[in-house]
């Protein structure tokens, strides 16, 4: 599937902000089923050496040390994807599968994330079981936005039951990791047939799963990644690989104007 | 192990060791009330650089001074050549083990140390996989404490690599001691150690970014006035004539790090942190704090910058990991260990936790992840009472204790109330670990003052004392 | 030098000299509180403290807190309230706070003076104050404020440090000379009707006093008080060390000396020589006749940016 995404978020201070320093983590990487074939990132200054954090997530850093009254960050686009149903083979795996069971603020364990796993029947495959744990979390938790926000943790969306991906994504985590599963959050795009479409980016999971490596699980739609999915960064929670985390040295309060668009890229007539 | 308390003056036997022979009749020389004169004197030295300690003392009580005993304790050369040998050996180990861990993992593919013990520690750094720090040095300043029990009986207690502190003392001490016994510093032949600031700028100098044109710039970066240590932060910085900046100075652009001066911004090359990983960058870690620099991190990945001691250090100082140490001299250096580790029971294995439970009252049994002496039992001084809580404690969590023998620590002649007495000791050397490595002629040897006790820790009423590494 | 330093060294010498101002201005109050002759200004008894709670920009502050300005309300907010932040308690813990945040840059004489003042003003309490110790306690603070400053040019090194502080010292003074004749502006006008009384010479006499300066009057001037020379002496004799064109001076000679340090010329540099220079060419009846009023508040917001301007330059 080839895939353009234009996406923008546009920050707006009630204050100047002097200062300010964001890690962005909005450059995906080509790899099995995911062949990046341009990416552009545009913000308020032309200046924004890249890294790759200890995930092995591409990262720009960007500062800002004049006074300004908003910021905009432009990612634009184009990926061929393939499906290959969950797999995620040819990245840059810095960090050994074990260091993903490492609980974290968002992933601790709790009674109730226990019992939720504990319905994990023990037998059948890995894959297998996975699969069951991510249609449990979906059924436990609904989708359903403005419940929660960036610090809800695992414990609280599964009380709630309520939730939107990034909080299924963090179920299923940290039940995948009292089973026993390394398990990793993902951050990315998502590309919808019909318009209308979550506000921001989705996240999703992956689960090491001895023997295949990797394998990615959406529990907020109830499948493994598809050709509709572009995969950004990944961490143990949402503070790893949210696409955005910054600083500012003033600034009052922050709005926050999102726009996105994955749009199907129309084939082109060969010349 | 010996049961018999060694006194490092008296020995074993009938005779006072030779080395402090010199010592002993000074002391018989001097009568009991100009000792604790010399003594008052010290103090009041040591008040008026306290007009610096109780800097950060707010109120109406000035921070407390920590007990100073005016009898040095004496080296042998030949002890410390075999000493710094092995702290050599040691912290060259660490920094090996390190650099592994955050690179190719090679001693967990072969086995030696369980994956889980250190990939789920959350003294592991993610953020430091891959990073590339120069020299591969990773701890700059490490100090390790050691404890004695015979005439060459010599055992590491512990190694402290992330932020070690209490080279200040070393130096306030030996200060003290040349001005009030010049006629007994004269009578030995006493290693310097007050060239260590120097050295200490030597080596963060020496591991500047490759990046770095010219003259290095190097920076203390304190957690500010109210942190128990700031009159060491703000002393060592003095003492090598670099800026001590907290972490407001210091802010990020493009891929440098700059101080806030009032002639502009000037890059900083080396910081010699004094602030844990969790505060030093809310990008990457605890996203309230104040007390580091946004982007830090990442100018560390972009290699402009070196932090000294390195991030993730933390994971080489680990009780837990502190056992396998002899395990990554052997595998690192194809070396056998010329220090030893302290016998250690680990309560995460059953056999040993039951070995533990049934032995409490001849064991000391510590946290994993404590320090400072605090949330530990000493068995042979602690109550039936203790020891039924303390049991409770150890089976519901396990994996967070481990227990060690109590040792029979040395003791050296300290000046207490009733006189001059034997009491309990350690020794915490340090080391500089850049270009080159070097071993501090000295250190600082805690004392235990409560007759009897064992623990030196200063937060629970110990001593310090000058130590005296005598020339060849 | 770290701007966190230099931003310290400022405000430490700010608020010394802030607090001895507040001596003074407080001097003054008991004094007018005490003169024997009948009140000429309109105003209740007790306008005297009120006074004082203007010239030193907290009245608003204190009203919140209290009805009406009695002697020992004032001076209790004045001198020793933890809740007004320019007290001279709370000055005299602001400059010590300042000085200890950069330790290492201060001789040992500067920081004992801080430290040593700071630990003596705990044991004073607002019982102490109303009564004989009044007067002792505000020789006591203005002492110290002034041994602060001879601490500071007797010991420190003449380099960037010395010269933070000195102009945190002089922005502070000039602020406060000017506050002062503000305040009183009124009595000091041609139009003003003296009435030949006691009472005018008590005025006149309280804002010399207020800036130290009743003995330089005469040795200047060698005749009674004359309130136009009253101005002149404290706006624009460059020999009156508190007046405003000498405070200039200093802020002016001192931002020099920075500008030759670093190689580079700041706006403050020209913000300053700028206000220095309205001063030094002014003539005080043209200041009269164009308004000393607005003279002064022009003077003050004037100064207020200066201030500003020096901690974008430098000190942020």
């Amino acid at each position: 599937m080839h895939l353009r995404i234009d996406h923008t978020t546009t920050y707006h201070y009630s204050h100047p902000v002097a200062y300010s320093a964001q890690q962005i983590r909005l450059l995906p990487d080509s790899f099995e089923g995911q062949e990046v074939l341009s990416w552009r990132l545009e913000t308020d200054s032309r200046h924004f050496p890249e890294f790759r954090d200890g995930f092995g997530n591409r990262t720009a850093f960007l500062t800002l040390d004049r006074p300004h009254a908003g910021l905009t960050l432009r990612v634009i686009g184009e990926v061929e994807t393939e499906n290959f149903h969950g797999l995620v083979r040819g990245l840059p795996e810095p960090l050994p599968p074990e260091f993903f069971l490492r609980p974290t603020l968002r992933t601790r364990p709790s009674l109730a994330l226990q019992r939720l796993a504990q319905q994990i029947p023990q037998q059948g495959g890995s894959v297998e079981r996975l699969h069951r744990l991510m249609n449990q979390v979906r059924l436990q938790v609904l989708y359903e936005t403005g419940e929660t926000h960036v610090a809800t943790t695992a414990d609280e969306a599964l009380a709630h039951g309520r939730g939107v991906c990034q909080d299924h994504a963090h179920v299923f985590i940290a039940c995948a990791r009292l089973l026993g599963f390394p398990a990793r959050y993902v951050s990315g795009y998502l590309w919808t047939r019909c318009d209308v479409h979550h506000d921001a980016s989705h996240a999703w999971a992956e689960a090491w799963v001895p023997d295949l490596g990797w394998v990615g699980f959406d529990p907020a739609n109830g499948v493994s990644p598809t050709e509709a999915y572009v995969r950004l960064a990944c961490g143990l929670d949402y503070a790893e690989a949210a696409p955005v985390r910054g600083v500012r040295r003033g600034g009052g309060s922050e709005a926050l104007e999102v726009h996105l668009q994955v749009q199907q890229a129309q084939h082109q007539v060969a010349a | 192990m010996e049961s018999q308390v060694f006194d490092e003056m008296a020995g074993l036997e009938e005779q006072t060791r030779p080395v402090y022979e010199r010592l002993k009749q000074w002391l018989d020389e001097m009568p009991h009330d100009l000792l604790t004169l010399r003594r008052d004197e010290a103090e009041t030295l040591f008040r008026r650089i306290g007009i610096t300690f109780a800097v950060y003392g707010e109120g109406g009580d000035p921070e407390r001074l920590i007990p100073f005993d005016v009898i040095p304790r004496l080296l042998e050369a030949r002890e410390w050549e075999y000493l710094a040998a092995g702290l050599e050996q040691r912290v060259r180990a660490l920094n090996a083990f390190l650099h592994d861990l955050y690179h190719d993992q090679e001693i967990l593919k072969a086995g030696l140390i369980p994956r889980e013990l250190l990939l789920r520690n959350p003294a592991y750094q993610p953020e430091m996989q891959g990073l590339e720090v120069p020299g591969a040095v990773y701890s700059h300043i490490s100090g390790i404490d050691m404890v004695r029990v015979g005439p060459d009986e010599f055992y590491v207690l512990e190694d402290n690599v992330r932020t070690p502190s209490g080279v200040s003392y070393m130096l306030e001490n030996r200060e003290v001691t040349m001005r009030l016994f010049p006629e007994l510093f004269s009578r030995y032949a006493v290693e310097p150690v007050d060239h260590y600031c120097e050295d200490l700028l030597a080596t963060l100098k020496s591991v500047a970014p490759r990046e770095c044109e010219g003259e290095p710039t190097v920076a203390v970066l304190t957690p500010g006035i109210h942190n128990s240590a700031y009159y060491e932060h703000s002393f060592l910085a003095d003492q090598m004539g670099v800026e001590l900046v907290e972490g407001m100075d210091l802010f990020v652009q493009d891929r440098f790090v700059y101080m806030r001066t009032t002639e502009g911004p000037k890059r900083v090359d080396v910081i010699y942190r004094r602030v844990d990983d969790a505060f030093l960058d809310p990008l990457v870690f605890n996203p309230n704090s104040m007390l580091g620099v946004p982007g830090l991190m990442a100018a560390y990945r972009f290699g402009t910058v070196t932090l000294a001691n390195a991030v993730g250090t933390g994971i080489a100082d680990d009780k837990a990991v502190y056992i396998h140490v002899p395990e990554m001299i052997r595998f690192y250096f194809g070396e056998e260990p010329r220090l030893k580790n302290v016998p250690t029971w680990q309560c995460s294995r059953a056999s040993e936790c039951q070995y533990v439970l049934d032995h409490l009252e001849d064991l000391v049994v510590k946290e994993v992840h404590g320090s400072g002496g605090y949330g530990m039992l000493v068995g042979p001084t602690s109550t039936a009472q203790e020891r039924a809580e303390y049991a409770k404690r150890i089976q519901s969590q396990p994996a967070e204790f481990i227990a060690q023998p109590t040792l029979a620590l040395s003791t050296c002649p300290t000046l207490v109330a009733e006189g001059v007495a034997p009491r309990h000791v350690d020794l915490r050397p340090f080391v500089l670990m850049g270009e080159s490595l070097q071993v501090v002629p000295g250190g600082l040897t805690r004392v235990a003052l409560q007759e009897g006790s064992l623990v030196v820790n200063s937060s629970q009423g110990g001593g310090t004392k000058d130590t005296w590494v005598l020339k060849a | 030098m770290l701007s966190r330093t230099a931003d310290s060294l400022y405000w430490m010498a700010r608020y010394m000299e802030r607090a001895g101002n507040l001596a003074r201005i407080l001097e003054v109050s008991d004094r007018m509180a005490m003169s024997p002759s009948p009140n000429t200004d309109g105003l209740p008894p007790g306008n005297e403290w009120q006074s004082a709670l203007i010239t030193s920009g907290t009245e608003s502050l204190f009203l919140q807190k209290y009805e009406a300005p009695s002697a020992e309300r004032v001076l209790h907010f004045l001198a020793l309230d933890e809740a007004n932040p320019s007290s001279i308690r709370n000055c005299l813990e602001t400059a010590r706070r300042n000085g200890r945040a950069m330790r290492t840059a201060l001789t040992r004489e500067v920081w004992e003076n801080l430290n040593d003042t700071w630990l003596e003003i705990r044991g004073f309490t607002t019982q102490r104050l109303v009564g004989v110790e009044l007067r002792k306690f505000l020789d006591w603070v203005r002492e110290r404020s002034l041994q602060f400053h001879g601490a500071v040019t007797g010991t420190m090194l003449r380099d960037d440090a010395y010269a933070f502080t000195r102009l945190g010292a002089q922005i502070e003074r000039a602020d406060n000379t000017a506050r002062i004749l503000d305040v009183k502006y009124h009595i000091l006008l041609p139009d003003y009707a003296p009435v030949g009384g006691g009472r005018d010479f008590y005025q006149w006499a309280a804002i010399l006093r207020a800036v130290s300066a009743h003995r330089s009057y005469r040795f200047i001037y060698r005749q009674s008080y004359k309130p136009w020379l009253i101005a002149d002496l404290l706006m624009l004799r460059e020999e009156m060390p508190r007046s405003l064109v000498a405070c200039l001076g200093h802020t002016c000679t001192h931002l020099q000396s920075l500008s030759s340090r670093y190689g580079q010329q700041h706006e403050c540099y020209r913000l300053a020589g700028q206000l220095h220079a309205s001063l030094r060419f002014a003539r005080i009846d043209e200041v009269f006749q164009n308004g000393l009023h607005e003279f002064l508040t022009d003077f003050i917001s004037r100064n207020m940016s200066l201030n500003d301007q020096i901690r974008t330059d430098f000190l942020m």
